[in-house]
C-alpha cells in the first residue's frame, strides 16, 4: 500500500509543480502588475493546492486514525459554515450545541469502530427523529419545520456524506487486504481533478451557460471535458482499486457526475442566501464547503456502489 | 493608562490578548470585511452593534496589529471593574476607556465624556457601542446615546466607522454558556463625519442608518429581512 500511495504523492506534488509553474507563466505574460482577478485567483488556488494535498497527503500516510481526524475536522470546518447560514433561533440553541459536540463525534467514533450497521442509519433515522424532539421540548413554533429540515440537511450534507469518506476504511474487499486507503486517494483525486478540469474547460472554451441563475461559472464545455477528461484519469489509475478498467470508468463516471451535480446543489443554496462563497478559510476557493461540495455527494454513493459490488 | 504598569503584568497583558484572539479565532473563524473602508491607522471611532459581551473581543480580534494597538474600547466601569480579573482585561489588556454609566457613582463634578475626549486627544482610535447595553430586542438596533455626535462634533475630521457585528447573538445567546460555533463576521462601513451645523438627533439617526446598512444582509437582495424602517 505504501509504496503505492508514495507513487500518487510524487506524481500529485509533480503534477501541482508542473500548474505552479504555467500558473506563473500566464502571470508573468498577461498580468504583469497583478491586475487581472482571474489570473490571481488561478495563483492562489494553487497555492491553496499545495496546502491541501500536503494536509490530505500527512493523513494518508498516518492511516486509519489520520483519515478518520481530518475529516472529523473537516466536518466541523464545513458544518460551521453551513449552520452560519441556517434559520436558527434562540431556542435551537442546545440543539446546535449537540449537533457540533455530540452527532459529530459520535458519528466518527462509529466511523472509527467500523460498526456499519449504526453509521449508516445513525443520522438519517436517529438523528433525525431524536433532534426534533430535542428542538420542540423549548416549545418554540416560529419556522419550526424550516428550523428543524436545514439543520437536518446540515448534519446529512457535512457530517454523514461526509464521514463516507474514512467510512471507505471499513470495507472488507477480498483480495485488497490494507489497500483500501489508496480507494479514498482515487476517489479524492478524480472528484477534485474533475473540478479542476472543468474549470479550466470552462475557462478555455467554456461559452454556454448550464444554470446561469445558480452557477453563472458553469457550462457545457466545461462540464463535457471535465467529466470526460477526470473519467479517463479516473480509469488509468485504475491500478489504485480493486476495480477492473471497465469498472474503474463507470465508477469514475459515476462519481464525477455526482461531484458535479453536489455542486450545482450546494451553488443553488449558497445563491439564495446571497452569498458568493462559504467561507474564506481557504485562499483562492472560498470556504471548506467550496471544495468538500462534490466529495460529499460522490462518497456515499462510491461507498455503496463499491460495498455492493466488491464486498 | 496613566502609569505604565510593572513588566510582568504587561507581559501577562500581551499574553492574554493573543489568548483572546486566538479563542475569537479558533471558535468564530472570525473575520473583518472592510466594506467600506481600509484597514490604515487613522485615528477613527469604531461603533458597533452591541448584542454579546463577546462583541468587544471580535473587534479587537480582527483589527491589524498595528491598527489594534491604537485603539481604546469605551467600555463600562461598573462591568469592568467588578473584580480584579475584569480589571486586568479591561484595563491591562484592552487598554479601554472606562465610564461609569450609573451618574451616581461619579465623583463630583466627574464628565465621562471628558475621559473620551481626552482620549481622542491623545491620538488614541476608539471602539464604542452607542446603544450603550446589550440589544436584547427584537429590533436590530436600540436608540443611540450621544457618544459619538459629541466626538465627531468636537473633531469634524474625526472618522466615526459603522461596524457591524454578525452572528454573535447566536453563537452566544444571553444566558448561554457554551457557544456554538458559528462563523461571525465583522463589516466595517464607510466613514462618517458630523456635518458642520448637523444637529444631534439627526447625526444619530444618520449613523444608526448607517450601521443597518453596513449589515451584510442589508446587501443581500434574496434574503427576506426587515427592511431599516420596521426596525424604527
Amino acid at each position: 500500500m505504501i509504496p503505492d500511495l508514495v507513487v500518487l504523492l510524487i506524481g500529485a506534488f509533480a503534477f501541482l509543480a508542473a500548474a505552479t509553474g504555467i500558473g506563473r507563466a500566464i502571470a508573468w505574460k498577461y498580468d504583469p502588475n497583478q491586475s487581472n482577478p482571474t489570473i490571481q485567483n488561478l495563483n492562489a488556488r494553487i497555492n491553496a493546492w499545495w496546502g491541501m494535498v500536503i494536509v490530505l497527503g500527512i493523513a494518508l500516510l498516518a492511516g486509519h486514525t489520520g483519515v478518520i481526524l481530518l475529516f472529523a475536522f473537516l466536518s466541523f470546518a464545513a458544518l460551521r459554515e453551513f449552520m452560519t447560514l441556517t434559520t436558527k433561533n434562540r431556542a435551537d440553541h442546545w440543539s446546535l450545541l449537540a449537533a457540533f459536540f455530540v452527532v459529530l463525534p459520535a458519528q466518527y467514533y462509529l466511523i472509527w469502530i467500523e460498526w456499519y450497521g449504526l453509521y449508516s442509519i445513525f443520522i438519517p433515522v436517529y438523528v433525525f427523529l431524536l433532534l426534533p424532539i430535542f428542538t420542540v421540548l423549548r416549545g418554540e413554533e416560529k419556522d419550526f419545520l424550516i428550523r428543524i429540515s436545514e439543520t437536518q440537511f446540515a448534519l446529512m450534507i457535512c457530517v454523514f456524506c461526509a464521514s463516507h469518506v474514512p467510512a471507505l476504511l471499513s470495507l472488507n474487499i477480498p483480495e485488497f487486504d490494507g489497500r483500501n486507503i489508496l480507494l479514498i486517494a482515487w476517489l479524492v483525486i478524480v472528484v477534485q481533478i474533475s473540478d479542476v478540469l472543468q474549470y479550466v474547460w470552462g475557462k478555455l472554451c467554456g461559452k454556454t451557460k448550464i444554470a446561469p441563475r445558480i452557477s453563472p461559472s458553469k457550462t457545457w464545455e466545461g462540464f463535457v471535458g471535465g467529466i470526460l477528461s477526470a473519467t479517463l484519469i479516473g480509469t488509468m489509475l485504475f491500478w489504485l482499486t480493486p476495480f477492473s478498467p471497465l469498472f474503474a470508468f463507470a465508477m469514475a463516471l459515476a462519481c464525477t457526475l455526482m461531484g458535479f451535480f453536489g455542486g450545482l446543489v450546494l451553488s443553488a443554496i449558497k445563491r439564495d442566501r446571497g452569498i458568493k462563497d462559504w467561507g474564506h478559510l481557504i485562499s483562492g476557493h472560498g470556504g471548506f464547503i467550496d471544495r468538500l461540495d462534490s466529495v460529499v455527494f460522490a462518497a456515499p454513493v462510491f461507498f455503496h456502489l463499491t460495498r455492493f459490488g466488491w464486498t | 493608562m496613566t502609569k505604565q504598569s510593572p513588566l510582568h503584568r504587561r507581559i501577562a497583558a500581551r499574553l492574554f490578548g493573543k489568548g483572546i484572539q486566538a479563542a475569537a479565532h479558533i471558535v468564530t473563524a472570525v473575520r473583518a470585511d472592510w466594506h467600506g473602508c481600509e484597514p490604515i491607522d487613522r485615528q477613527r471611532v469604531y461603533f458597533a452593534n452591541h448584542t454579546s459581551n463577546a462583541d468587544l473581543p471580535m473587534i479587537w480580534a480582527v483589527l491589524p496589529p498595528n491598527i489594534r494597538r491604537n485603539v481604546r474600547p469605551v467600555a463600562a466601569a461598573d462591568y469592568w471593574l467588578k473584580n480584579a480579573l475584569r480589571a486586568f482585561i479591561g484595563k491591562d489588556v484592552l487598554n479601554a476607556v472606562l465610564i461609569d454609566r450609573r451618574p451616581e457613582a461619579r465623583a463630583e463634578g466627574e464628565n465621562p465624556m471628558q475621559d473620551i475626549l481626552d482620549a481622542l486627544s491623545q491620538g488614541a482610535s476608539l471602539i464604542i457601542f452607542p446603544e450603550g447595553l446589550r440589544n436584547m430586542t427584537d429590533q436590530k438596533l436600540l436608540p443611540f446615546k450621544a457618544g459619538i455626535y459629541n466626538m465627531g462634533a468636537a473633531l469634524p475630521e474625526l472618522e466615526i466607522v459603522p461596524v457591524w457585528i454578525e452572528n454573535l447573538n447566536k453563537i452566544m445567546p444571553k444566558g448561554e454558556v457554551i457557544p456554538v460555533p458559528l462563523i461571525c463576521t465583522v463589516t466595517f462601513g464607510t466613514p462618517l463625519h458630523v456635518h458642520a451645523d448637523e444637529d444631534k438627533d439627526t447625526f444619530l439617526e444618520r449613523a444608526s442608518q448607517a450601521l443597518l446598512q453596513t449589515d451584510p444582509d442589508f446587501r443581500r437582495p434574496s434574503r427576506k429581512i426587515p427592511q431599516p424602517e420596521a426596525t424604527a
